[in-house]
C-alpha cells in the first residue's frame, strides 16, 4: 500500500483488511492471524496475572493488586449469583469471569490509535496488515457465541437428558398438545438461532463501528488544519464515550453467557 | 468478513482460557475470598461476644465494689462499738484496781494503826511498870508483881 497514493478508499481498506494466512484451499480454510494472535496474547496476559495475582492470595489484609482482582471477581460473581442457582462455583462464574476479562481486553484494543499502533505492526512486526481488535472481527465473536451456545445446549441435556431436553423442543412454551408440536419446536429453533447471532452481532457491530469512526476522524485529519484540530476534538470525545461501550459490552457479553447458561438448567 | 478457520482456532482459544480459569484462577481466589469472609464473621462475633463480656465485667465489678463498701461500712461499726466496749472495760478495770488498791491500803493502815497502838500499850506498861519499881522499889516482890501486872495487861 505504500507505493500506491493514499485515497479514502484505499485507507479504510487497508485498516479492514486481516492478515489473512490460507492453511487448506482458501475460502474457510484460512486464518485471521492478526485476530488469532492478538486474542490470545491478551488472553495470555490477562489470565497470566489473574494467576499471578490469585496465586499468592491471601485470606489476611489483601494488597492492593489483590484487592483488584478480588474486586473483579466479586462483580462476576455476583452477577452469577444474582442469575444463576445452583452451584456457580463449579463452571459459571469462572466462565463468566473468563468472558468478562478476555472480552473487556479485546474490545480495549480499540482505545490504541490505530495509525500509531500501524506504526508497530508494520515496523515492529514487520506486518502491512493487521488488524488490533479481535472483537471487531466476526469470527471472534461468533467463536465465544456458539462456544457459549453449545456449552448451553450441553448444560440442557445434562440437566433435563437428552429426552427432557427434546421434549421441551416440542412442549414448551405453548403446552403439550399434539397440535402444537410444530409451533413450539418452530419457536424454540428461532430461539436457538437468534441467541448466537444477537450474542455475536452485537459485540462485533459495536465494536466494528467504534473502529470506523475512529478511521473516519482519522481521514479527516488527512484534509487539512482544520480536520485535524476537529478530528482530535472528536477523537478525545468519542475515545471517551468509547471506554463507555467497551465495558459496556463486555458486561453485556458476560450476562447474556450467564443467562444463556442458566436458562438452559431451567426446565419449563 | 468472511467466517473462516479463526472461528474454530478463537474457539480452542476460548475453551483454553475457560479450562485455565476454572482451575487455576477461581478456586484459589474463592478460597481466599470465603475465608477472609469467615474471618471476618468470627471477628465480629468476637468483639459482640467481648462487648457483651465488658458489659457484664462492668455489672459484676459495680456489685463487687458496692458490697465492699457495706462491708467497710459494717466493720468500721464493728471496730467502734469494739472500741468503746474496750475503754468501758478499761474503765471499769481501773475503778476496780482503784477500789483495792485503796482497800488494801486502808486494811494496811489498820494493822499499822493496830500495832502501834500494841507496841504502845506495852511501852505504857512498861513505863508504868518502871514508874511503879521506882516508886516500890523495896517493899514489893517484883514476881508478885509481874504477874498482878500481867493480868492487868490482859485486862486492857
Amino acid at each position: 500500500m505504500s507505493t500506491e497514493a493514499l485515497t479514502p478508499t484505499s485507507y479504510i481498506n487497508h485498516h479492514l483488511t486481516f492478515l489473512t494466512k490460507p492453511v487448506g484451499d482458501g475460502g474457510f480454510w484460512t486464518l485471521n492471524v492478526d485476530s488469532l494472535l492478538t486474542a490470545v496474547f491478551l488472553g495470555v496476559i490477562g489470565f497470566g496475572f489473574l494467576w499471578l495475582v490469585v496465586r499468592g492470595a491471601t485470606s489476611g489484609v489483601p494488597n492492593k493488586r489483590q484487592a483488584f482482582v478480588e474486586l473483579a471477581i466479586e462483580f462476576v460473581d455476583d452477577q452469577a449469583k444474582a442469575i444463576f442457582h445452583g452451584e456457580r462455583h463449579k463452571f459459571v462464574a469462572p466462565m463468566a469471569l473468563t468472558v468478562f476479562v478476555w472480552v473487556l481486553l479485546m474490545n480495549a484494543m480499540d482505545f490504541l490509535p490505530i495509525d500509531i499502533m500501524e506504526l508497530f505492526y508494520s515496523h515492529v512486526l514487520g506486518q502491512h496488515n493487521w488488524r488490533g481488535v479481535p472483537t471487531a472481527d466476526i469470527n471472534t465473536t461468533f467463536a465465544l457465541a456458539l462456544s457459549v451456545w453449545i456449552l448451553m445446549i450441553y448444560f440442557s441435556i445434562k440437566v433435563k437428558g437428552l429426552g427432557g431436553w427434546i421434549h421441551e423442543l416440542f412442549c414448551s412454551p405453548f403446552g403439550s398438545n399434539p397440535l402444537l408440536w410444530v409451533f413450539n419446536l418452530m419457536f424454540n429453533l428461532v430461539e436457538y438461532i437468534s441467541k448466537p447471532l444477537s450474542h455475536a452481532l452485537r459485540l462485533y457491530g459495536n465494536m466494528y463501528a467504534g473502529e470506523i469512526i475512529f478511521m473516519l476522524l482519522g481521514m479527516w485529519a488527512a484534509t487539512g488544519v482544520t480536520g485535524v484540530i476537529l478530528g482530535a476534538i472528536l477523537g478525545v470525545g468519542w475515545s471517551i464515550f468509547h471506554i463507555l461501550i467497551v465495558a459496556l459490552q463486555a458486561f453485556i457479553f458476560m450476562m447474556l453467557t450467564i443467562v444463556y447458561i442458566s436458562m438452559a438448567h431451567e426446565s419449563h | 468478513m468472511n467466517i473462516n478457520l479463526t472461528l474454530i482456532s478463537q474457539a480452542i482459544a476460548f475453551a483454553v482460557f475457560i479450562w485455565f480459569t476454572v482451575k487455576f484462577v477461581w478456586p484459589p481466589m474463592l478460597t481466599a475470598i470465603t475465608e477472609r469472609q469467615k474471618k471476618i464473621e468470627e471477628g465480629l462475633a468476637a468483639a459482640e461476644r467481648s462487648k457483651r463480656d465488658l458489659e457484664l465485667a462492668q455489672h459484676r465489678s459495680t456489685d463487687t465494689l458496692r458490697e465492699a463498701r457495706e462491708k467497710c461500712t459494717e466493720m468500721i461499726g464493728g471496730a467502734e462499738r469494739q472500741a468503746a466496749h474496750i475503754i468501758e472495760d478499761a474503765r471499769a478495770e481501773s475503778v476496780r484496781i482503784v477500789n483495792q488498791a485503796r482497800i488494801a491500803a486502808e486494811g494496811e493502815a489498820g494493822v499499822a494503826a493496830q500495832r502501834a497502838k500494841e507496841s504502845l500499850r506495852d511501852q505504857v506498861a512498861q513505863l508504868a511498870v518502871a514508874g511503879a519499881e521506882k516508886i516500890l522499889r523495896r517493899e514489893v516482890n517484883a514476881q508478885v508483881h509481874a504477874e498482878l501486872l500481867a493480868s492487868l495487861k490482859s485486862e486492857l
